[in-house]
Formats: structure tokens, sequence, C-alpha cells
């Protein structure tokens, strides 16, 4: 009887940490505050309130560059509804990101994390990830990579969350 | 019994230790690895012509070619 | 005299690199670039001048297939070695040949399949390919395997009567894992197995009588199996540069070795411009039944050929490149024009420059070794859109 006991405690804690690794429920985003392109700080914690939509890329990024102008479309449709879609350019050379913000021509803010500080603190794990965070500032809905057809998934999430 | 018991408490650490190795270069770190200076096959017109030549002049032939590693994206 | 045609078969096994090494498989599973090349490409050294056109264009169509069309012609005028120990004249003759490829991307999976066929007045070639590339581990490792199936069909220009078959098939699987910020290593293995009319219908061997050279037709096995590995290493350096190396090995059932050592330097000097600079050294061992001349003893066993590319011999090779970028803010976003050069010599131990003045001159059986130099250049003009 021990013995089996102790085989099924196993068991079980094997299907826990498997299940535990899997993320299911609703997290704050960690604040932050960085520097954005017009020049002025921006604050996470500032945005409650507001559908925030936080989008890691980088000018070498490929899927990143195929995914803005979707994304500019995005920001135009919902911005005055209360979303506020912010790019984090993980570029080490600010130039390279400024190229880059003009080629695609970013119609939204883009925040500088040239360290990937904010992506460390986000344990960013693809790119390009895109994060949307609920109005009291949970983290709702996660996207690794892009491929085509996401930013379908994108204007209805923030639709939803602009619903609520 | 006891075999089995052991076997289930290898099997248990090893499932624990695979999800604790990760990748150990993140996807933001990897803008060097994709610069074109570092691929093999930048201009396929180009690359495949000089294997082009060489095969046509040597006996050897074969894996030439399959990159992958670049910009981790996706 | 029998016209010496042996520039074709040197042709033969290579239609599948062309676009077996363009970039469907460079980036870790995303598509390649949106592009179109012209080129032109010319080699001139051995007595031999082959230079034409080449065409590719890939155009990508919602974020996930992507096509791409290649044309290429080879011009050739040729008084080569082989050309001249047949006493035949100079010859010309071109092959042309086409591509397409289909590329189709699924999450953290690429395939590709392709097919290619080439033809000249005695040889029509073509192939099928499948490529497939899987990223896992984060993306830190992208596993590739692929098939291909040749099949050729020759002929012989003066020769009605003559008709032979040759089936080709290829297997390879590569692992490219990324190593740390700055390295990226890449492993292949490529199998090869060959079957069919694997010789020169215009190539003879030479008996040696000991007084004069009798010529008679060469006997080749009629299947080659190979197999082939190579390790690249790529390593970027602390400014805009990368260091490249690739080391390869192979091996055959005809009882050839090869190794090869290559060197590349690629460097961004500014926005404009990017250099290039390499060097590399290949040697190989010959064929079991490969000489250059045998006795009359020797020629009568079951294979005899004198192939040069089947003897023992050894090249170095060093190249360098360049390229010019302008960038534009409409539908075709950049464009470049590039040129690149390869110098070659080749040394060879065991395969003689025999022509009727050497073997005048020094003596049946005395002549000098063959060598010589050559040049391969491209020079092309690219755009991205």
């Amino acid at each position: 009887m021990k013995q089996f006991s102790s085989i099924v405690i196993r068991i079980f804690i094997i299907a826990f940490s498997v299940y535990s690794y899997a993320d299911t429920e609703v997290m704050p985003a960690p604040d932050f505050t960085l520097k954005s392109n017009s020049g002025s700080n921006i604050r996470l914690a500032e945005q409650r309130g507001n559908v925030v939509m936080l989008n890691f890329w980088a000018s070498w990024c490929a899927p990143c560059r195929q995914e803005m102008p979707h994304l500019n479309a995005l920001s135009q449709q919902y911005s005055a509804l209360g979303f506020n879609l912010m790019g984090i350019n993980v570029d080490e050379d600010p130039q390279a990101a400024n190229r880059a913000i003009n080629n695609l021509k970013v119609a939204f803010p883009v925040l500088f994390d040239s360290d990937s500080r904010i992506a460390e603190l986000f344990s960013v794990d693809a790119m390009p990830t895109t994060i949307i965070i609920d109005k009291d500032g949970n983290i709702r809905h996660w996207h690794r990579g892009y491929q085509a057809g996401y930013e379908d998934s994108y204007a209805e999430q923030v639709a939803q969350l602009i619903r609520e | 019994m006891k075999k089995i018991i052991t076997l289930l408490f290898i099997l248990q650490l090893l499932a624990l230790s695979a999800c604790s190795v990760k990748p150990w270069v993140k996807p933001y770190h990897r803008a060097k690895l994709a610069n074109e200076v570092m691929q093999y096959d930048r201009d396929p017109i180009s690359d495949g012509y000089i294997h082009h030549v060489r095969q046509a002049r040597e006996s050897a032939r074969g894996a030439e070619g399959a990159g992958g590693g670049g910009c981790g994206c996706n | 005299m029998v016209a010496t045609k042996n520039i074709s078969f040197i042709y033969r096994y290579f239609s599948l690199t062309l676009l077996l090494s363009a970039s469907n498989l460079l980036y870790a599973v995303v598509l390649p670039e949106e592009r179109a090349d012209a080129m032109y490409h010319r080699y001139d050294g051995g007595g031999m001048v082959i230079d034409g056109p080449s065409i590719l264009v890939r155009k990508n169509i919602a974020e996930k297939y992507s096509i791409a069309a290649n044309y290429y012609i080879d011009s050739v005028s040729s008084a080569s070695i082989d050309v001249l120990t047949s006493g035949a004249s100079e010859y010309t003759e071109e092959r042309i040949e086409s591509s397409l490829d289909f590329t189709y991307l699924e999450d953290k999976s690429l395939i590709n399949i392709g097919y290619t066929t080439s033809q000249e007045n005695d040889y029509e070639a073509s192939s099928f390919r499948i490529d497939f590339s899987q990223d896992f581990f984060g993306d830190m490792s992208t596993l590739s395997m692929g098939f291909s199936q040749g099949n050729d069909d020759i002929t012989q220009t003066d020769n009605e009567n003559f008709s032979e078959k040759l089936e080709r098939r290829h297997y390879r699987i590569g692992l490219a894992q990324i190593l740390t910020r700055h390295l990226i290593a890449n492993i292949n293995y490529e199998s090869i197995i060959d079957e069919g009319y694997l010789q020169n219908p215009y190539r003879f061997i030479l008996v040696n009588t000991g007084t004069a050279y009798n010529v008679e037709a060469e006997r080749y096995p009629n299947t080659r199996n190979s197999d082939a590995v190579s390790l690249k290493l790529s390593y970027h350096l602390p400014w805009s540069a990368a260091i490249k190396s690739r080391l390869g090995y192979f091996t055959d059932s005809w009882g050839i070795k090869s190794q090869s050592i290559e060197l590349d330097y690629s460097q961004q000097l500014n926005k404009r411009w990017l250099v290039d600079l390499r060097i590399r050294q290949y040697q190989q061992g010959e064929a079991d039944f490969y000489a250059n001349a045998f006795d009359i003893d020797s020629a009568l066993q079951t294979f005899v050929g004198r192939d040069k590319e089947l003897s023992e011999y050894s090249s170095f090779s060093v190249g360098l490149g360049a390229s010019y970028e302008w960038t534009f803010n409409h539908r075709i976003e950049k464009a470049r024009v590039n040129f690149q050069v390869d110098y070659m010599l080749f040394d060879y131990d065991n395969f003689h420059e025999v022509t009727s003045e050497t073997t005048a001159s020094f003596g049946i059986g005395n002549e000098p070794l063959y060598s010589f130099n050559a040049y391969a250049l491209r020079l092309f003009f690219s755009i991205w859109y």
C-alpha cells in the first residue's frame, strides 16, 4: 500500500508540474516605463482604462515587418474607441530602429527597449510577440510569431475587450 | 515493484529537467544571426552558379546547402 | 577523328544545385524574400569559355506561398585538354536550363517542391525535388530533409543508334543550430545513388603499347553510390562582418575520397557597400578504375576510365566580390549591383597533358602532368519588391 501510494503521488507531481506550466490564470502585466519615438516617456500603468496591445518587434525580423501594415490598420480602426497600440522595438541600434519606423510608416507609438530589459521582463520567447492587455491591466491574450490571418484574431480580441 | 518506482522517479526527474533546458539565445537577441553577412547563400542565383562550376569539375557532390538558424522569428 | 564533347558531361549532375541552394531553406522557416535577379556568368580556363545569362524571379503570395522561376543558358566554346587529346577541333554548343519551385509555409514548417529541366543537343536532364524544414527548440534548431530524383536521356550527335538513360536519387538531411548570439553551426549529409549510363560516349582511354597510344572506349560501372557530409560555422564578428567556414568530406563506391575546406569573410562596409573575400582548397583521390594511360594488361580490367574528374588532384581558389546598394521608398524597396569573381588553380597528380606535341617532345608515357587556371565571374543586378 505504501509503495502504491508513493507511485500515485509521483504521478500526481508529474501531472501537476506539467499542468502548472500552462498558464491558465489571468496575470497582471508587469509595469514599466520606456522612452517613445515622440520623445516622451510612456508608462504602462498609466494606460489603465484603455485596452493596450504591446507588439515586440525588431528591424531585422521579417515576420515583424510583414505584420506592421496590419497593426497600422488595427491602430487606426480602434484607437478612437479606447485602444492603445504600442510597439516595443528591441533593436540594439536606435538608428536601425528609426530607419525601420520610417520605412514601415509605423502609425502608432514605438517604445525603445534597446537593452531588451522589458522583453526579458515579459519573458518574450518569440519574435514578434503580441500581447493584449485589458482595461484593468491584465494580460488576456498572447500571440507568438506572426502568420497570415493573425490580424483577424487581434481585431476580434481587441473589439471584445473594448466592449467589456 | 522497486524497479517500477525507480523508473517513475527517473521519468519524473527527466520530465522536470526537460522543461528547464530552455533555448538559451532569446529571440530578441538574434539580430546578429539575422544579418545577411552570416548567410552562405545570400544571392541564390550567384551561389547556385558557383556550386555548379565546382560540381562540373570535382567528383564531390552533395551536402551543399540547407541553412537555417536565421532570425528565429515565428 | 571522333569529335570530343566532354563539356556537356561535366554539367550533368548539377541541375539540382542551382535552386537547391536557393534561399528556401536558409532563413529558418521564413518565406524567402521576393526578389528578381539578372546575371551574366562567365567561366574561362583550361581551354574552355562558357558564358551566358541567368534570370531568377521570386514572388510571394499571402505570406504563405512562394514561387520562383529560373532560366539559365550555358554557351560553350571548348578546346579543352580532352578535345586536344583527341585531336578534334574546338566545338561550340549551348545548354538551356529552366526551373520552377513552389514553397509553402505553415507555422514552423516549410515545404519546397521543384522541377528542373535542361537540354543540349545530346543530353536531356530533368529532376524533381522535395525539401522539408522544421524549426524547433525555440527556433534555435532547424531540421531539414530532402529527396530528389533525376532522369537523364543521353544521345550522341553523330550516332543515331546511341541512346542511354541515367537515374539519379538524392537523399539529404541537415541540422542548423544556433549556438550563441554570434555563432550558427550547420551539419549536412547527402547520399546520392546513380544508376545507368555514367560515362561519356565521346571519351576514351589511352592504352600505352610501348611505342604508341591505342584508344579504346571507356567502361564505367553502371552504379555509383556516394556519401557527402559537410560542417559549416558562421561567426558574427564585433563589427558588421562575419567569418564563415565550411568543411566537406566525400566518399563514393568508385573509391574516390575528397576533402574541402573553405573560408569566407563578408563585411558590410557602410549602408551601400558589401564586400566578400573567400579562399578554398579542394583535394581528391582517384577512382579505382582510373588511369591516365593503361598498359595492354591493365586495359583488360572490368572498368576503365580516363576522365580527369576521376583523377587525383587538388584545386585552390580565391575569390572576391562587392555589391553596391540603392534603397527606395516605393514598390521596389532596394536594388543592388553585384560583382563576384573566383580564380582557381587546378593541379593534377596523375592526369597528364597528352597531345601529339607533348608525346613527340617528351616521349610516350613522359608527358607532363596537367594543370590549368581558370576564373569564374558573375555580374548581376538584383531588385527587391
